[in-house]
């Protein structure tokens, strides 16, 4: 069926330029959407892929991802005024994870910025977000935004033998990069620029290349990964790893401050326990008189790692500061039962007030169809649930 | 002379497992060990430069979760890996591929027998069902049927509970399985000789028992009862091989300031006015101690390293006809690379599992005939798996490493003792067997390591090369484990205790033996019990 006689082809997805192996390999159908991209929810099974992820490397499509490219004289102070960290601090090929808000505080996305020249960046965030750079770019003279998400593919590899692949893949220097680092390379003919990045929390690297070029780098990635396991692995194992690496996920820990109906229903920078990325000590920034009476205040909510007794996932369940659970305190964003740390962990947001305190959780379950329901300690952790060495080494260990 | 308040005999996983859990209660406690290498049958060993074999046990699925979490074990370097995707091999051209997906799985076996796919889903269920109250009772002290102490009627009010909770049916039915032998216990439920012969296999593993002998259903049913993060019935690797549980299990203990001496054979337990007071060293040093346990297998214990006048009349007659006969045998190999096997499709996940040489029905059962003749098994039942495709430390980047688990073999051999020239031979049919399902196979061995049970027995200390430290029968199980009235740990010289896979719940790596002990020591001594409760996906 060619696309003119396709009925419904104003509603079908965009495809990354690597779908015609992500389709051979996704042999259980399992799509699901991001930005528009048809997008794997995963490809063989969950766990296999989130396994792929802690013990041997795995890649993950970040096409859907949106990119863009600020440039410009200005372009430093542009973002400076819109995120809440100080993007003068980020030296030249080296990323930094940031976050920005509305006038109020309340935070609209997360993403990193990509400092590629003095004067040039890129942003990725989850979300599209090309109206409020424009916004944000009110005033400044030489800054011009550009919507690069379709021009560039972009492969996420990560897992403990993700090092070992790019060096087999040719990568000469790969060793030197360092965690929130950037190296250029020449790949297919095109500048290929690869940056030590995740969404995992262990080591990880993500490649970013002109689209034309995004089939040929996956292919190359696997055959250098053929010996080191490699798999793609799609949005559930994502979830996985990220939760134990204690990163945010939007709809699930916030509500875009852009998106959200009920007044206070979105989220500050503090109360999502990502303070330390707010700098009052740098010039003005979208947000700053309202984080800087929040931060005088304290957060009415935190958002806390738990550590939860039994292994029932603590899906949906409420945090209460007495075991007779009647004295609410809270309500879980993500839980799950962590395979690799044999922990059953969750994030939840807490009324700051409560943290001192016993915290206990009601959690339901079902057990063939019949319904139950468990109240279990929660212990407050401080620290990411899984933070492997490895994460932070260079050079990383090949295994 | 150093003094202790407990020695530990042995740094096999149960005995790191119960100097933990003494040390986590505050008690000074040293593990002595006889090779230069802890682990026990639990151990990752470089034998060629490149690949580490985990030279005995080399999958798991019985590991208590609760303890892994509780000892912090993944702190200390210890992720599980659950695998999938495992092959069946028939006689001749028949496979059955046991696909990870239910549809595809379901699919598969329908193309071997309709009837056998849908029976699938009730024997899964009843085996689930049984499976349910065994494990309930790992990390608990079974009850002594001749004690009218309240604990005792407790637990076996416990037990009749969860019984009763099965329906009467269904006890009828579960009482019959525990005598019963695996293959007639699957002719209820399958009509392919294949399938059969697959799910049958898991009941010869480890036994001197036929898939025909009665008691077989049960070691079936020991095998599967185990699970990966919930999942009854999968089977994990340890990243690093079985070592890294050892490994693990060892640097929780010293994080508690429990000691490990290597290279330290206990020739003797020292009785002092009929209690334990210390162990003697192959090199004649004397270590005293309130408490000793032992975790070698109840055999070696009484016979070998306690003198035969220190144990109350009986003990030592019981011990020595302890059932831990010799069955199996396990060959390493490093290759070169990957076998292709012959009718299996060229699926990646389909290489990810394991291999099991199971034939039929009929050839397992002759593979048992050749045992009791006292000769391995001229077409033996092989459980293969090759780690190093999940595990990227244990093989150089694109060679591998395959377990090769062997049933049968016998302990000796009714032509006389074990040489180095019939281990070569056994190893010779085990290759052999394996290339006529993957032609080219031998052309990829790079290194290869045979073990019989007298290979077994003689660096690991398992008497007789026996993996469970002891049969898996009714007759040793459970409060008959090792020996009736001796069920609780406790052995019959005070002070002294027993902490191995010849005490509950048996065999595999689940650390709830030493655990168990450890349980009943602290208890003994008064102190706060440190051993966590088991936590359960199927409550």
């Amino acid at each position: 069926m060619t696309a003119d006689t396709d009925r419904f082809a104003g509603e079908r997805l965009r495809k990354s330029p690597s779908y015609p192996r992500q389709k051979e390999l996704n042999i259980r159908e399992a799509w699901s959407s991001w930005n528009g991209y048809k997008f794997a929810e995963y490809y063989y099974d969950t766990e296999y892929e989130y396994f792929c992820v802690r013990n041997q490397c795995g890649t993950y499509d970040i096409c859907p991802m949106q990119k863009y490219e600020i440039s410009g004289a200005d372009a430093e102070a542009m973002l400076n005024r819109m995120v809440t960290r100080d993007v003068k601090k980020i030296g030249i090929n080296r990323v930094s994870y940031c976050l920005w808000c509305t006038d109020e505080g309340r935070m609209i996305d997360d993403g990193t910025i990509f400092r590629l020249a003095e004067d040039r960046f890129m942003l990725t965030c989850g979300s599209p977000c090309q109206a409020w750079l424009k916004k944000s770019a009110y005033g400044f003279r030489d800054v011009t935004i550009r919507d690069v998400t379709d021009e560039l593919a972009a492969l996420s590899l990560q897992g403990p033998t993700s090092y070992a692949t790019l060096k087999t893949m040719g990568l000469d220097g790969i060793e030197t990069l360092k965690p929130f680092g950037i190296m250029h390379f020449t790949f297919d003919g095109q500048p290929l620029m690869v940056s030590r990045t995740g969404f995992t929390g262990d080591l990880g690297y993500e490649l970013w290349i002109p689209r034309e070029s995004g089939l040929a780098m996956w292919d190359a990635l696997y055959e250098a990964g053929a010996n080191y396991g490699i798999q793609p692995y799609g949005e559930a194992a994502t979830n996985m790893a990220r939760l134990e690496a204690g990163f945010i996920m939007p709809l699930m820990e916030f509500n875009e401050a852009l998106k959200t109906i009920h007044f206070e229903h979105d989220q500050t920078p503090f109360e999502l326990s990502l303070g330390w990325l707010v700098d009052f000590k740098k010039p003005h920034f979208s947000g700053r008189e309202a984080l800087l009476e929040e931060k005088r205040r304290g957060p009415k909510y935190t958002l806390t790692k738990l550590d939860i007794d039994g292994n029932r996932a603590a899906e949906d369940a409420h945090i209460y500061s007495n075991k007779a659970c009647t004295n609410e305190v809270g309500y879980v964003t993500s839980a799950m039962w962590s395979p690799a740390v044999k922990a059953n962990i969750a994030l939840a947001m807490i009324e700051t007030r409560a943290l001192d305190g016993d915290l206990w959780a009601e959690i339901y379950y079902d057990k063939e169809l019949r319904k139950h329901s468990r109240v279990e300690r929660c212990r407050v952790q401080k620290k990411p649930f899984w933070t492997p060495d490895r994460a932070r080494a260079t050079p990383p260990p090949l295994s | 002379m150093s003094h202790y308040d407990a020695i530990i005999i042995g740094a096999g996983h149960n005995g790191l497992t119960n100097a933990a859990y003494l040390a986590k209660a505050g008690l000074k406690v040293v593990v002595l060990e006889k090779n230069d290498y802890i682990g026990g049958a639990a151990v990752s060993r470089e034998m060629t430069e490149g690949w580490w074999y985990s030279s005995c046990s080399y999958v798991c699925s019985m590991m208590r979760q609760a303890i892994h979490r509780d000892l912090d074990l993944t702190r200390h370097g210890l992720i599980l890996v659950p695998y999938l995707g495992t092959v069946a091999f028939g006689d001749g051209d028949e496979r059955l591929l046991q696909y990870h997906d239910e549809e595809a799985a379901y699919l598969e076996l329908q193309r071997h027998s309709r009837h056998d796919a849908d029976a699938m889903a009730r024997f899964n269920t009843d085996l689930n069902r049984y499976s349910q109250l065994i494990r309930k009772t790992l990390l608990r002290t079974p009850p002594d049927p001749s004690s009218l102490k309240p604990r005792d009627l407790m637990e076996f009010l416990f037990l009749a509970k969860q019984t009763w909770a099965m329906g009467e049916k269904e006890i009828y039915e579960y009482i019959r399985f525990f005598t019963m032998s695996a293959a007639e216990f699957l002719e209820d439920y399958f009509e392919n000789d294949l399938i059969k012969a697959a799910m049958a296999s898991p009941g010869v593993i480890g036994t001197a028992l036929g898939v025909y002998s009665p008691g077989s259903a049960y070691i079936l049913l020991h095998h599967v009862m185990g699970d990966v993060d919930g999942s009854i019935g999968a089977w994990g690797l340890a990243r690093g091989g079985m070592g890294a549980i050892s490994n693990a299990l060892a640097s929780s203990l010293k994080s508690m300031n429990g000691e490990i001496r290597t290279e330290a054979p206990v020739q003797q337990i020292l009785v002092k006015d009929g209690k334990a007071a210390g162990v003697v060293l192959g090199n004649g040093d004397e270590l005293s101690a309130d408490i000793v346990v032992s975790n070698l297998d109840a055999k070696r214990t009484f016979t070998q390293i306690m003198d035969k006048n220190d144990l109350p009349d009986g003990i030592y007659d019981r011990a020595k006809n302890f059932k831990i006969r010799g069955s199996s045998g396990k060959v390493n190999i490093a290759l070169s690379g990957l076998p292709t096997f012959t009718h299996v499709p060229d699926n990646p996940y389909l290489n990810r599992g394991g291999q099991g040489f199971c034939g039929s029905i009929e050839t397992m059962e002759r593979a048992y005939d050749d045992w009791k003749r006292g000769r391995w098994s001229e077409d033996p039942f092989i459980e293969s798996v090759i780690p190093s495709v999940w595990d990227p430390t244990v093989a150089p980047p694109g060679q591998h490493w395959m377990s090769n688990f062997i049933q049968y073999c016998p302990p000796k051999l009714a032509d006389g003792e074990w040489t180095p020239e019939k281990r070569d031979a056994f190893g010779q049919t085990v290759i052999d067997k394996i290339e006529r399902y993957a032609p080219g196979f031998k052309d990829l061995i790079v290194h290869m390591e045979v073990r019989t049970p007298y290979e077994i027995e003689n660096e690991v200390g398992l008497t007789e090369g026996n993996i469970f430290q002891g049969e898996l029968t009714i007759d040793q199980l459970f409060f008959n484990r090792p020996f009736p009235g001796f069920g609780q740990y406790r052995m019959p010289v005070k002070n002294m205790y027993m902490c191995g896979s010849s005490t509950h719940p048996g065999g595999g790596v689940s650390s709830a033996c030493g655990a168990n002990a450890a349980r009943e020591i602290l208890m003994d001594l008064k102190r706060p019990n440190t051993v966590p409760e088991d936590d359960f996906y199927d409550e």
